[in-house]
């Protein structure tokens, strides 16, 4: 295991009475992309926050390149954030600066970069996800949903990230648009060399970007294996939410967030 | 249910929100004391906290000036009443009304707009995404608001003193037919250093309970829009009952001797 980027062992997380994580084990091995599947409302999202230290788990460990980031001082754990970059659900973009000045946030604000040479770079970033510099001078509500994605996804990795998390990136994309951001993911994490972890319940950005993938259910990893696998599971729950069938061992009331 | 049970839930609930507000005044009084600082954002949120709510500030100081001048004329048996009316009304304004109302005037102004700026940021997950880009919400969006509140209510009171005194000053000299020099002679002579000066500590006070009121429902508000609704309510209600009970004890603990 020596080579695994991130791990998460026996992680719990509830919010009052409601169990949200049940000890999840997952294992994301270096330079790999891991997709986690699984219904609204399964705490999918929560257990990347838990990775990132937005939320503290209850209980079990995480560990960032063989260390437990749950047991570090803020100062250690903000050093190890500098190694990951995050494209929100909603892209989350700051909507009271300008485009450019959200790719270059980390940069400014993170990394105490000059103005001038952190535009300089969110240009270029902005230039990889195919937005043109003019972009960059625009506001967040000024732009389309793909847009605003392809925005998230420049912000993303614009201080070349070792690790990347995207929280459905595809989600409220129209097909053709969702396959361009998949299209520009894969492209991007392979310049970084980044390792991934991803969200999704879109089954053709798994098919796009997913190494691996694992599926979530009842705060649990309950199934996990190479892409490839994954229409021949033998797993019952995988079957019925890779082929969207109302039926099967999953009741539509843990599908209701 | 069991009365008792009621009881007992409430008090939980309320200690368990007074913990919570604790360690987030905590939180973010140190984080005023460590760098790096945003000087910038400081006097970006001075000027709309501050120079904003210069009108509203003026106006209510220049009205409640006018009707207590009335209001002692009409109280007192119109004998000796010239010398009286401009002592109490420079008192009254300097010592009370001008840092309660200027309080609660800019609580409704800015405790709202605060917590709706940072609820929407908040469930849009842009305060999760400033952890990501390596910067810490609290000190990128609490400490500038608190700084720039604790800064400017003062300025803003010591404005609504001079307004307020004018007020009287105007309701005195025309509708009550005083002297001109002799209402000036009355106001100068009897206010001390020390009346104004409490009035601005209190301003003070009054502006770190808007500013902090404002962060925390925001930074808490969860649900969407509704949620964010809610969280604006809270905030401008509990600033509210905060300046009023925080008046009372500045005013026993300023003026016991
Ligand atoms: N901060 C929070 N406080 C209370 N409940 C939360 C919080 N964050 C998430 N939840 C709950 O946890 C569950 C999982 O949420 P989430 O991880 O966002 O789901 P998803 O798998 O769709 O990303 C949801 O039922 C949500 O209501
Ligand atoms: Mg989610």
């Amino acid at each position: 295991m020596s080579d695994a980027k991130i791990e998460l062992r026996n992680v719990h997380k509830r919010f009052g009475s409601k169990v949200v994580l049940d000890g999840i084990n997952l294992t994301v091995p270096k330079g790999q992309s891991l997709v986690v599947i699984g219904g609204s409302g399964t705490g999918k999202s929560v257990m990347i926050k838990c990775v990132l230290g937005i939320i503290r788990p209850d209980r079990g460990e995480i560990f960032v390149d063989g260390k437990n980031v749950l047991k570090m001082d803020s100062g250690q754990r903000e050093a190890v954030l500098r190694k990951f970059g995050m494209l929100f659900q909603g892209a989350a973009l700051f909507d009271s600066l300008a485009v450019w000045e959200n790719v270059a946030f980390g940069l400014i604000q993170g990394r105490r970069m000059k103005r001038k040479a952190a535009k300089d770079i969110a240009i270029e970033k902005l230039a990889k996800v195919g937005l043109g510099p003019e972009v960059g001078e625009l506001y967040p509500a000024e732009l389309s949903g793909g847009m605003q994605k392809r925005v998230g996804l420049a912000r993303a990795i614009a201080a070349d990230p070792e690790i990347i998390f995207f929280d459905e990136p595809t989600t409220g994309l129209d097909p053709i648009t969702a396959d361009v951001i998949n299209e520009l993911i894969v492209d991007r994490v392979k310049d970084l060399g980044a390792t991934t972890l991803s969200i999704t319940h879109d089954m053709s950005s798994v098919r796009k970007i997913a190494d691996r993938v694992a599926m979530i259910y009842k705060g649990k990893i309950i199934w996990e294996g190479p892409r490839d696998r994954i229409d021949d599971s033998g797993n019952d729950y995988v079957d019925q939410f890779i082929h969207g069938r109302a039926e099967g061992p999953i009741g539509m009331d843990v599908l209701k967030p | 249910m069991n009365f008792l049970a009621i009881i007992g839930r409430v008090v939980l609930a309320l200690l368990a929100e007074i913990g919570r507000l604790s360690l987030f005044i905590w939180q973010s009084v140190s984080h005023i004391f460590r760098p790096p600082f945003f000087w910038r954002l400081v006097a970006q949120q001075m000027m709309r906290i501050g120079y904003f709510s210069l009108p509203v500030v003026a106006l209510t100081a220049f009205f409640t000036g006018g009707a207590l001048a009335l209001q002692i004329y009409y109280g007192g048996n119109e004998f000796n009443s010239e010398s009286i009316v401009a002592t109490i009304v420079a008192l009254g304004i300097t010592r009370e009304l001008g840092p309660v109302l200027g309080g609660l005037m800019v609580a409704g102004r800015v405790s709202a707009a605060i917590a709706a700026e940072l609820g929407t940021m908040r469930v849009t997950e842009q305060i999760d995404a400033l952890t990501t880009l390596s910067t810490n919400p609290y000190k990128y969006l609490v400490v500038p608001r608190v700084v720039a509140a604790v800064l400017t209510l003062p300025l803003l009171v010591f404005v609504a003193d001079i307004i307020g005194i004018m007020g009287g000053f105007v309701v005195g000299t025309t509708t009550l037919d005083f002297n001109a020099g002799v209402y000036i002679k009355n106001t100068v002579d009897f206010l001390k250093f020390d009346d104004v000066m409490s009035g601005l500590i209190k301003a003070g006070v009054f502006g770190f309970i808007i500013a902090i009121m404002g962060c925390f429902h925001g930074f808490h508000s969860k649900g969407g829009a509704q949620g964010v609704g809610r969280a604006t309510t809270n905030a401008v209600v509990s600033a509210s009952i905060l300046i009023l009970a925080a008046n009372y004890v500045m005013t026993s603990l300023l003026f016991a001797n």
